[in-house]
């Protein structure tokens, strides 16, 4: 059914789509590695202020 | 048109003084043409193919160079405030800057260009339109560069960042001013060629000094 | 719908459910797609190199919708002086370079076996790589600002030349190109497509649409959030 012979290809065709696998891999690790690092960053700071609020 | 005047004549006088005027533009695009050779190998055949290219290529490059200071000395000392508040528009100050980097820088390597491309093997005959094209694109290469000036402003890394900006944006009168002078070479309706140049010149000349305006007052908000 | 954005809560609480969905169309999309790419059956024209196509050609379209979502979200940063519009704009950038670096690298490997060559200066090809270069020229402009707002400016200014700059350049190579008629035509199109490489084409091309939709929404978040901690830092500091 699905046909995974390249024949002579093969050198063109999978570094293709490796290549295209690694750069998604890439930008969605950046993309939820950033997101994570400054939610907590965000969260940090609101729960330091709430302290602060509080105590004051 | 005397407020022009006067703020053209103080960038001439800026951009003349300025380490020895033209010398430094010029000396730069001498040694790169004279590294070429030396990077291509002597064979006359080889290098007389791409005499003309390599010589408005690196035109191109050597008309990066004085890119740099062209608002930062302004904006370090203060003079582009006054500039940006003064009664002569933003925008008039910055064609003021990028006409006399031309006069000053780029048409000398203009007159310098086909002298250049003679050296790397370039038949003579082509050496007036080598001249007219460094000239016209000359234009275009001065206020393309000076949109990168301004939007790199008050950031690290100047020169290097100005040229990476500034790429994209050459890459069409390299394209338009090389075809034209292979066209000319190759007896071809060279006409064409040299009209997009210019009309693309005039295009930075008229729309890069709102570019240029808007980064420098985006620089000193 | 637009306006309703605009405020970065409301984004926020759109983008909370709109990434995830996204993503998993994006997952599903590229599934399916996938297995439309793998069942289709090669024709002697193309050859097993018609799989490349089909990741190529999204590749490149991506490249320029993402420079257009660019333009559009820096115009508006710019005229309403919008800081959720910079933040898109900025994180557009990123996910933009990527895919042209990917259009770029499948190109090259598409053309190798099908036209000889591994690069040809056509102006869509011209193009992209002037493309890829804008998007490497944005990308250093904005790290190399420090001030947010002044570094988003900059940039949507830098983007709105490039806009104008793009077609000039693509006509530039095809005026280049007429004078040398001797070079070949990189048609990423070919002769008409038949359906059954219309459709994983298609179903790829969405997919990776989507999948730009998520990362995109997730990373205007991140930026609300750093925005938020730098605030909330700031306060604590004064």
């Amino acid at each position: 059914m699905l046909d995974f012979d390249a024949g002579k290809y093969a050198a063109f065709v999978w570094p293709a789509y490796g290549l295209t696998a690694i750069v998604f891999v890439l930008l969605i690790v950046d993309t939820l590695a950033r997101a994570r690092r400054w939610r907590r960053a965000a969260e940090r700071g609101e729960s330091e202020a709430d302290g602060d609020d509080t105590a004051s | 048109m005397s407020g022009f005047g006067v703020l053209l004549r103080r960038e001439l006088a800026l951009s003349w003084g300025r380490g020895g005027g033209p010398l430094l533009a010029l000396a730069f695009y001498a040694a790169t043409a004279t590294l070429l050779p030396l990077a291509m190998g002597p064979e006359p055949a080889r290098l007389a193919a791409i005499a003309p290219g390599s010589a408005w290529l690196a035109l191109a490059l050597a008309s990066l160079l004085s890119l740099e200071r062209l608002f930062e000395r302004d904006y370090e000392d203060g003079a582009l405030d006054l500039l940006a508040l003064g009664p002569a528009p933003l925008e008039l100050a910055a064609f003021a800057k990028c006409l006399a980097q031309w006069i000053t820088a780029g048409a000398p390597l203009a007159v310098l260009a086909p002298v250049v491309a003679i050296a790397l093997g370039a038949p003579p005959s082509l050496a007036p339109m080598i001249a007219v094209t460094a000239l016209v694109g000359g234009i275009g290469f001065s206020f393309c560069g000076g949109i990168g000036a301004a939007l790199s402003l008050g950031s690290r890394r100047g020169g290097v960042l100005i040229a990476v900006i500034v790429l994209p944006l050459f890459a069409p009168p390299v394209i338009f001013g090389a075809g034209a002078i292979d066209a000319y070479a190759a007896g071809l309706d060279w006409k064409t060629g040299l009209m997009l140049l210019s009309a693309y010149s005039l295009e930075t000349l008229a729309l890069g000094p709102f570019a240029m305006a808007a980064a420098c007052r985006n620089a000193l908000s | 719908m637009i306006a309703a954005l605009a405020n970065p809560r409301a984004f926020m609480r759109f983008s909370r459910w709109a990434a995830p969905t996204l993503g998993a169309i994006a997952a599903v999309l590229a599934a399916a797609g996938l297995w439309l790419d793998f069942t289709a059956r090669p024709d002697y024209q193309q050859g097993y190199t018609v799989h490349i196509m089909f990741i190529h050609v999204p590749a490149a379209w991506m490249s320029l919708f993402v420079y257009g979502c660019l333009g559009v979200a820096s115009f508006l940063g710019l005229v309403f002086r919008h800081a959720l519009a910079d933040a898109a704009a900025r994180a557009a950038a990123p996910l933009g370079a990527g895919f042209t670096l990917l259009a770029l690298a499948t190109g090259s490997l598409w053309g190798r076996p099908m036209w000889g060559t591994w690069w040809v200066w056509d102006a869509r090809l011209t193009s992209v790589l002037v493309l890829f270069l804008f998007y490497l020229g944005y990308m250093a402009l904005d790290a190399a600002i420090d001030d947010e707002a002044r570094a988003s400016r900059a940039c949507a200014i830098l983007a709105l030349v490039g806009l104008i700059n793009l077609p000039i350049v693509h006509y530039s190579v095809v005026w280049w190109n007429t004078l040398h008629q001797g070079s070949s035509v990189f048609r990423a199109d070919g002769p008409a497509m038949p359906l059954s490489y219309l459709a994983p084409l298609l179903t790829l091309t969405l997919a990776y649409m989507a999948a730009f939709g998520a990362l995109w929404l997730v990373r205007i978040r991140s930026e609300v959030w750093r925005r938020r901690a730098a605030v909330l830092a700031l306060r604590a500091a004064g």
